[in-house]
């Protein structure tokens, strides 16, 4: 499957099937900082993903100033 | 999403934010917790209209206000615009590194002073801000870090009108930073995905981060760490905020309620601008 990762903005080529909960674990990404994106829709972390989908690893974190 | 909407009903009920016929601004950023704010309170039946405002940060000023304009006429909503460079006379990169400030301390200390001047001049009671239960435990984390009493006292989802500050509100304070993405996915808000390049490494961004640990370990740590705080801890400080306040005078320059002759705004405009402040006269400058 084609990974979209933002900040920075890079792509992968990764085998699925695979849960977004172990996709996310096997890059180091704690989870409660991203949304995941399977096709255009988001999905929750038991979602299993597969070969054919297109997904985006979007970062949630924002914020300097206060 | 409707979860979204009844988070922001419910967080305006308990703090007593807002009346239902008021005029509300909300400070605009182009980022998802903004635009989503401004989505949400429309949707609730508020007046409300935005303001941006233009930091001077080259590309990444121009996509955020591209996104700013996008959603106000998408949702045909009225968007006030303050472009620093233009209409102050520096931008936040070139300003803070004249100033010898941190460029999220003037950009911070920038929006403050000209949203809260805008919403003055502009006839608006109360401004709304995008901040989150993400933003505001990670400001809670570095604040009890260093125990500071004064940011302690203040820290709070609503800030009441004195001494030329109006109204204060943060709307999205029960709501986290995922729940404000997938809002604006759901509803097809074209947010800023790019963090801003100014705020890298910053100390906010690392108390988020190993909240986000916490939180991944031990799910609900972020609200009860927050609203444990507002519930039975802040009213504790809340004599030195009425302190703080009283103690207030008039800004030499601009007239804005500060604790030294010139406001911290007007001295970082003077540094910026080889020794020259003036009023910012925003009346003219607001599309």
């Amino acid at each position: 499957m084609n990974v979209l990762l933002r900040n920075p903005t890079r792509e992968l080529v990764i085998s699925g099937p695979t849960s977004v909960e172990a996709l996310l674990g096997s890059l180091q990404i704690i989870a409660e900082s991203v949304i995941v994106i399977c096709n255009n829709e988001l999905v929750t972390r038991d979602t299993v993903l597969h070969d054919a989908d297109t997904i985006e690893i979007r970062a949630v974190t924002s914020g300097g100033s206060q | 999403m409707h979860h979204c909407q009844e988070q922001v009903r419910r967080a305006i009920h308990d703090y007593k934010m807002l009346e239902a016929d008021q005029r509300v601004l909300v400070a605009v950023s182009g980022g998802k917790d903004s635009l989503a704010l401004w989505h949400i309170l429309s949707q609730l039946g508020y007046e409300v209209d935005g303001l941006y405002l233009g930091l001077g940060i080259a590309d990444y000023s121009q996509a955020s206000a591209e996104r700013a304009r996008k959603f106000a006429t998408r949702e045909s909503l009225k968007l006030h615009e303050i472009d620093l460079p233009r209409d102050v006379g520096f931008g936040v990169v070139t300003g803070a590194k004249i100033a010898k400030r941190a460029p999220c301390s003037a950009c911070g200390l920038s929006k403050r002073h000209l949203f809260n001047q805008a919403a003055v001049q502009l006839g608006y009671p109360t401004l709304a801000t995008g901040h989150n239960l993400d933003d505001e435990a990670a400001v809670l984390f570095g604040n009890t870090m260093r125990w500071d009493e004064e940011y302690l006292a203040r820290q709070f989802p609503v800030l009441e009108a004195s001494n030329g500050f109006v109204r204060k509100i943060k709307p999205l304070v029960r709501l986290g930073e995922r729940e404000m993405a997938a809002y604006c996915v759901v509803h097809e808000i074209d947010y800023i995905l790019d963090e801003c390049p100014m705020a890298a490494g910053n100390k906010h961004l690392t108390y988020k981060d190993l909240l986000n640990v916490l939180e991944d370990r031990s799910p609900g740590s972020k609200a009860a760490f927050l609203f444990n705080f507002l519930d039975r801890a802040h009213q504790r400080f809340a004599d030195i905020a009425v302190v703080e306040r009283s103690e207030l005078i008039p800004c030499t320059v601009c007239g804005s309620a500060t604790t030294a002759e010139v406001c911290a705004f007007c001295r970082l405009q003077q540094r910026a601008c080889a020794g020259t402040a003036t009023p910012v006269k925003l009346s003219g400058s607001i599309k």
